[in-house]
């Protein structure tokens, strides 16, 4: 089978060691390298804070424009590319204004008319029939094309900037430290020499005075003298081999254990965007968590019952996602179109699949049974118990240790929830008259028999 | 005196001066070793780059590299849906409710499906459900996996496409038409409403064409008589549970005889109630699965039977047929048995199996003499259909050069046929001959066209199994190869531009009504009219009876049977069946011939075990009718009437087989005229025959504690304590239960569910089918015939089968209590040890008894066994290490060792060996590897997933609601599972009964399962 890196293993130690090493080297290249990119930033965003700023002043409020065109017309049309409908940026310009209110207003009725520019239009996009707006004034168009009339933004920082070197890092910590330490060597380097000259010049008044120097007495070296002492010797080859297998023992406890199994997918999937800042929930997705034993890797239809409309990346630059580029985000998003078969151009399947092999994280051996829709459905533990705060994790990764160990703690610490359900409702009487006790555990109802998992 | 041997290693060493024995002498090795080719090049040698050191230094490193590596995990793909289908979620089951119809074999069920492969059959329990499952049904879906298949359609040797397959036969087809030659269809029998009228309508199109119906294992002679009487060509049904005494001559309605499915209904009188239980007699010649569950059996050779019959003929309709009268016990039990039939007047109902359109007719008349409830003509059957003289001339024809075109499906006659060897004959002078075949079998190798036909899962159809009842096979798969069914391909060759699917959903309103076309596809089965009857025409009942009364003794009778693992042999491939013990005998991976003891000690044939626990058996060699069949293996077999011999079907396969899956003897061969009694000469062999047969303790050694049984008078009469017997153990020189004695501290188990098992020693018939559906749930792997015969089989659940050494257990009993002193306890214990010569046999299905207080548990090293709350007893597979204290500390028996790795391994090249077979593994549950012992779980991934079920919609757990992989499978009642903390639950019911006891009560396991006293009806 083939082997990834991304395991706790030797190589991934020596490949520390030397990044750690060369990290060093490459200190000073790294310092230079953050400055650059430390100066686009303000550039970037000034250049932004200048777009906004020229917006022609036409006729409408661009603010006001923004927040119409996201709740009425964001759902078929982008800025600057085609999606259901035709890009909008500068239709202002392409079009007659009072077109435009009409066509907004009632398409189909201009199509029916026989207006020759909005049969071409209506053609030209598969037929698909455009919602009217009746409830829209002529300011409030006139608003939108405001936000559309803008010109487009700058582009994103050089992407030599993207990602900052691991040696970069280490360097980060400025230049001030620098120079505090290097008048600390200095000052020690003053120190020694001072001793030196002290040294001599005492041992020159020494002679100068005739004065014998005292000669000590040639005592046994210390390695020889702890060799001679058994007592010591025995202690230290006890505590030696306690210590060492203290850690042979917890060396071999981790084989196995892929906490923190990190790897890279076919497709870059960003949880934090998808369930952090869009707040998804899980189990759009992951639905079959409800019922099934599997929480589902998501097939790819699900995708495309948002990523039809979004086809490009548009999260704020100027906040988190400073690991990736605006163009990362959006290859990664064509990734998916490729998989799935999608023109984005033609806003068509192609009928072209490329199934996904995502890398699977969290593997269980075939000897356990775990059941998802028990933890999420009956006993409604959150998805992030287990998989860890999901919604900040750039990537994926393995959140718990997933050992034995893990699952019967949780069962001996966690309350079964009982309220609500008649499954529960005669045998938790019982069992809570058995054992005296109001709350139950998973163990109490005997969640830690071994047969409950291992079959 | 010392002597001075000389020993010749050859014969060579005798010549003198022999050369190879000169150069033998001088030279160690025959052939020059190239030693000079390797060093003799010193220029090579020295200018080698590679030097030791090199050589060293790689050696290092690539060890060094592969440590390293192997401390990196593998990384695991995971590869959803592109669009996920609706209907599929990743981990939950969906089941599909079909109809399986391979002209032998015919039943409703359901299949379970998950992510899209079917894994298990199950029993479909809607009304109109008319055949349960059997073990080869249950076995079925693993024949879908087959790696064997035909993965595309084969012209002449060379892989094709359907087009070219379809030119070629849209030509031939135009030929024969123009040429005047016969097309003719030859088919196993359908019983499809929609493919008889598309045959008819492709029919409509040839003058010449024909439909010959075939069954391999005939049943003309039933049809004949039912034809003649009631004018349609169709089987009466029977329905045992209106009967109160059932007198069988030589049928073996417990399995296959006329398509079977009578258990469900002849358990259910079985089992008794209010007093009353039916009462079964039997005259058979070989020991078969009915005999050996009958109250009286008697052995008889068939011509015996036949007069037996014209006996019983007379008695009941007062007729007076001159027979030969039948000497000795035999002719007393026919007369008690006429008594008794007539007696019972309408309920009861005589059956039989012989395969004679005399013996036939008189079995339609005794049963309208006495009006038998359980005798319903009305509900004709049409799971058999073949016409054997069709055959016959359709042979003639071939041979004679008459046919042109030959279309088969569901056959394989070049096996199955006695005079095969005409029939390929004749194939050879056919012009076009196309075989709809799931595999590359002896017929469709030698046929033009080797169309790739597709398995039951992934086809359309209709079955009417009988008049009234109506089913849909659906697929339940998409087809995983290139394949086409008879239908498509009928339809494609008329031009026709509509599918079969089509094809049948709307030909399929003609046969069903009251049901929507979705409605019956979900459910499977219709009932479309209530009870039929059926007017009979008068027949010649009297000459029948005289022309069976002309029935002459022969020396030796063969007789051809079918077993319940092979049937047809059909799925001879399937090694779940290979594996699959017979139920009488407990012989896996063969057939052989049965013969009784007397026989055998005639012949000089013996049967004994070696030192490693395996039986062997002597060879023979059987003549009939002008044919041989050399080395057929010998089993004793008790019960088998004196002259005469029994040998199943569907053995000895070479075509399309794995290699470990071709064994025994091929049967058909002596299937002259379609007629399964033969007179037969038998001559001993030299040399053994290795078996694997899982039991070879044959009796019961008096112990009828293990057993228990009474009689049905006893039972009436006595009070529980008498043919109950509790154990007592002495406790303080006072005799108390031997329950009330415990080392143990107990489980608390009045809280939550309480799992138990109940086993009905009544309704068992023995037949199997939760032995194959617990090798399906449970990935149970095959480990072969060698294994096998080591004892190392790994069925988690297996029937044993006791033989009485006295005429009946009872009488076991007392000769064992009659032994005093030494000598005589040996010597009787001796004679015990042999069953007699027929003996009274019972079946009980063994399997893990989860003990409330286990052995296994206490001695298990690692705690890997250990105990549940719910009753189940648990085993952790990854904490075993294999030290078999449990399976050695445990009194039933029922722990399995895995001795070697079964999957993925070359040396078991079963269906676990290749990515097809695999398919068929069950997600829930695991596969254990080598160095791991393993046991019946009583299926707690079901529990498991019942309970869960019952969570996520917030209720208690309904009544019944839970069942094993065995329970559900058992289609007569036997095995019943369930929550004994439920007082609702039927389980908790049986465990009150007065016939309930637990296995070696004695010893204090306390186990979970328990069982039914069996009652015989004597």
């Amino acid at each position: 089978m083939k082997k990834v890196g991304n395991h706790s293993s030797f190589s991934r130690i020596l490949l520390f060691f030397l990044v750690l090493s060369l990290s060093f080297s490459v200190a000073s290249f790294g310092q230079q390298a953050a400055a650059p990119a430390a100066t686009t930033d303000p550039a970037a965003g000034a250049a932004g804070a200048a777009g906004t700023g020229a917006a022609p002043a036409g006729a409408g409020d661009a603010a006001k424009g923004k927040e119409l065109f996201n709740t009425l017309c964001a759902a078929c049309h982008k800025l600057d590319a085609k999606a259901t409908g035709p890009a909008l940026r500068g239709v202002a310009d392409r079009r007659d204004r009072q077109w435009l209110y009409k066509w907004i207003r009632n398409s189909s009725e201009m199509i029916k008319s026989g207006d020759p520019d909005a049969v071409k239009l209506f053609a030209e996009n598969n037929n698909a029939v455009m919602t009217a707006f009746p409830q829209l004034t002529d300011a409030d168009i006139d608003n939108i094309m405001a936000y559309t009339s803008q010109p487009k933004e700058a582009a994103a920082p050089a992407p030599g900037s993207d990602k900052v070197g691991a040696g970069a890092v280490a360097a980060e910590s400025g230049v001030s430290n620098n120079i505090i330490l290097g008048a600390l060597v200095l000052v020690l380097g003053v120190l020694i020499v001072m001793l030196y000259l002290v040294n001599r010049t005492l041992k020159r008044v020494v002679s100068a005075n005739n004065i014998e120097e005292v000669q000590k007495e040639p005592s046994l070296p210390l390695w020889k003298a702890y060799a001679k002492n058994q007592f010591l010797v025995l202690v230290t080859v006890i505590l030696l081999m306690l210590s060492g297998a203290y850690f042979i023992y917890g060396y071999l406890m981790q084989i196995g254990v892929d906490q923190g199994y990190e790897p890279v997918q076919p497709i870059h999937f960003s949880h934090k965007i998808h369930a952090g800042d869009n707040g998804i929930d899980c189990k759009y997705c992951h639905s079959s968590a409800r019922v099934s034993k599997h929480s589902g890797i998501p097939s790819l239809n699900i995708c495309m019952n948002c990523h039809k409309n979004i086809a490009e990346f548009q999260g704020d630059k100027d906040s988190t996602y400073v690991e990736y580029s605006k163009e990362f985000y959006t290859a990664e998003i064509q990734k998916l179109y490729d998989a799935v078969g999608w023109d984005k151009t033609a806003q068509k399947y192609t009928g072209k699949q490329k199934p996904v092999k995502w890398v699977r994280i969290h593997n269980l051996p075939d000897f356990v049974y775990f059941n998802h829709a028990q933890h999420v459905s009956v006993a409604g533990v959150e998805c992030q118990t287990c998989h860890g705060p999901v919604e900040t994790f750039e990537i994926m990764k393995q959140h718990s240790s997933l050992t034995m160990g893990w699952c019967i703690n949780c069962h001996r610490e966690t309350d079964v929830k009982v309220e609500g359900n008649d499954y529960y409702k005669k045998i938790h009487d019982e069992l809570a008259k058995k054992y005296g006790v109001q709350k139950l555990t998973a163990a109490n109802m005997g969640g830690t028999e071994c047969g409950k998992c291992h079959y | 005196m010392a002597s001075n041997k000389k020993y010749w290693q050859s014969v060579e060493e005798l010549k003198e001066n022999s050369s190879i024995v000169e150069t033998l002498r001088n030279n160690e090795f025959v052939e020059e070793i190239p030693t000079d080719e390797f060093l003799g090049d010193k220029e090579a040698l020295s200018s080698s780059s590679t030097s030791r050191r090199d050589f060293l230094k790689y050696v290092g490193f690539s060890t060094a590299a592969a440590s390293l590596a192997a401390c990196e995990g593998p990384v695991i793909k995971s590869i959803p849906y592109v669009v996920q289908p609706e209907e599929i979620i990743p981990g939950v089951a969906d089941y599909y409710a079909t109809t399986m119809a391979d002209g032998f074999d015919f039943a409703n069920i359901l299949i379970k499906a998950r992510e899209g492969r079917p894994i298990k059959v199950e029993n479909n329990y809607l009304e109109g459900s008319k055949i349960k499952p059997n073990a080869r049904v249950y076995a079925s879906v693993l024949s879908l996996y087959d790696s064997m298949r035909l993965k595309q359609p084969v012209i002449a040797g060379k892989p094709a496409s359907w087009e070219e397959v379809d030119n070629r036969v849209k030509a031939g087809l135009g030929q024969a038409a123009a040429a005047g030659g016969q097309i003719v269809l030859l088919t196993n029998t359908m019983a499809s409403p929609s493919t008889d009228k598309l045959i008819a309508e492709f029919g409509a199109k040839y003058p010449n064409f024909r439909h010959v119906v075939y069954d391999a294992v005939s049943a003309t002679g039933a049809l004949d008589a039912y034809q003649a009487v009631y004018g349609e060509r169709a089987l009466a049904d029977y329905d045992f549970k209106d009967a109160d005494v059932i007198v069988s001559v030589g049928a073996d309605f417990l399995s296959d005889w006329q398509g079977g499915g009578c258990d469900t209904g002849y358990a259910q009188g079985r089992i008794p109630k209010n007093g009353k239980m039916s009462k079964h007699i039997q005259f058979e010649a070989n020991m078969s699965l009915t005999g050996a569950n009958a109250d009286r059996r008697v052995p008889m050779t068939v011509a015996q039977q036949k007069h037996a019959l014209v006996y019983l003929y007379n008695v009941i309709t007062g007729s007076s047929v001159n027979a030969p009268k039948i000497e000795g016990k035999a002719g007393e039990e026919v007369v008690k048995a006429a008594q008794q039939l007539k007696a019972a007047g309408s309920r009861g109902v005589l059956v039989s199996g012989l395969d004679d359109v005399n013996a036939q007719l008189l079995v339609i008349a005794i049963n309208n003499a006495l009006q038998s409830q359980a005798f319903r003509p009305g509900v004709a059957r049409y799971i058999r259909k073949g016409d054997a003289k069709a055959v016959m001339q359709l042979v003639n024809d071939m041979k004679a050069g008459r046919v042109h075109t030959l279309i088969m499906s569901g056959v394989n006659p070049v096996y199955t046929l006695a005079n095969s060897a005409d029939f390929a004959e004749g194939l050879k002078k056919v012009k076009l001959s196309v075989a709809f075949s799931m595999k590359e079998d002896e017929t469709s190798s030698v046929s033009t066209i080797a169309a790739a036909a597709p398995h039951y899962l992934e086809s359309w159809g209709d079955v009417s199994i009988a008049k009234g009842y109506y089913s849909i096979t659906q697929p339940t798969i998409r087809p995983l190869f290139n394949t086409r069914q008879l239908q498509d391909s009928l339809l494609v060759w008329m031009g026709s531009p509509a599918g079969y699917y089509d094809y049948l959903k709307a030909s399929s309103a003609n046969f069903f009504t009251g049901k929507t076309w979705n409605q019956l596809v979900h459910d499977g089965v219709t009932v479309t009219e209530t009870l039929p009857a059926a007017t009979a025409n008068g027949a010649d009942y009297s000459g029948a009876a005289s022309r069976l009364a002309a029935a002459k003794p022969q020396q030796l009778e063969l007789i051809l049977y079918t077993k319940v693992g092979m049937g047809d042999g059909q799925q001879a491939n399937n090694p779940w069946l290979q594996e699959f013990p017979d139920p009488v005998t407990r012989v896996s991976w063969d057939n052989y011939v049965t013969v009784s003891k007397a026989d055998a000690d005639k012949w000089g044939l013996k049967n004994y075990n070696v030192a490693n626990g395996g039986l062997n058996g002597s060879y023979v060699t059987i003549e009939a009718g002008g044919k041989k069949l050399e080395k057929v293996p010998v089993i004793i077999h008790p019960g088998q009437a004196k002259g005469t011999i029994g040998l199943a079907f569907g053995y000895g396969r070479k075509e399309g087989m794995k290699d470990e899956m071709k064994v025994g003897v091929n049967a058909y061969a002596l299937y002259n005229n379609f007629s399964d009694v033969q007179a037969a000469k038998i001559t001993k062999e030299s040399g053994d025959h290795e078996f694997a047969c899982v039991q070879l303790q044959k009796t019961l050694m008096g112990r009828g504690d293990i057993v228990k049984e009474t009689t049905l008078e006893i039972f009436n009469t006595k009070d529980a304590a008498d043919w109950n017997v509790v154990p007592v153990v002495s406790l303080d020189h006072k005799e108390v239960p031997a329950v009330t004695v415990d080392l143990w501290e107990s489980f608390d188990r009045t809280v939550g569910h309480h799992f138990n098992l109940s086993i009905d020693l009544n309704a068992c018939t023995g037949c199997g089918a939760c032995v194959i559906a617990c090798h399906a749930e449970n990935n149970v792997p095959v480990v072969g015939k060698s294994e096998v015969r080591r004892s190392r089989d790994m069925h988690w659940l297996r029937i044993d089968r006791y033989y009485s050494s006295e005429d009946t257990f009872a009488g076991d009993v007392k000769v064992k209590q009659s032994a005093s002193g030494l000598m005589d306890s040996i010597d009787k214990f001796d004679g015990l040890e042999d069953p007699a010569d027929n003996p009274q046999v019972v079946f009980q299905p063994i399997f893990c008894q989860h003990c409330n207080h286990a052995p296994c548990e206490t001695v298990c090293p690692v705690a890997a066994t250990s105990h549940g709350r719910q009753g189940q007893n648990h085993m952790a597979y990854n904490r075993c290490v294999g030290t078999r204290y449990c399976a050695n500390n445990c009194p039933y028996k029922v722990r399995r060792f895995n001795w070697f790795l079964y999957n993925k391994n070359e040396e078991f090249d079963y269906h676990m060996n290749d990515d097809l077979g695999r398919m068929v593994l069950n997600p829930d549950v695991n596969v254990r590897s080598r160095g791991v012992m393993e046991k019946c779980t009583l299926c707690i991934q079901m529990t498991q997933s019942t309970i869960l079920k019952a969570k996520r919609e917030g209720r208690p757990v309904r009544k019944d609601e839970f069942y094993t992989a065995c329970s559900e499978a058992c289609g007569s009642g036997a095995l019943v599972f369930g929550d004994v903390n439920n007082p609702e639950d039927t389980v908790t019911q049986l465990k009150e009964s007065d016939r309930m006891y637990h296995l070696l009560e004695h010893i204090g396991t306390k186990p979970n399962v328990f069982f039914h006293v069996k009652v015989r009806n004597v």
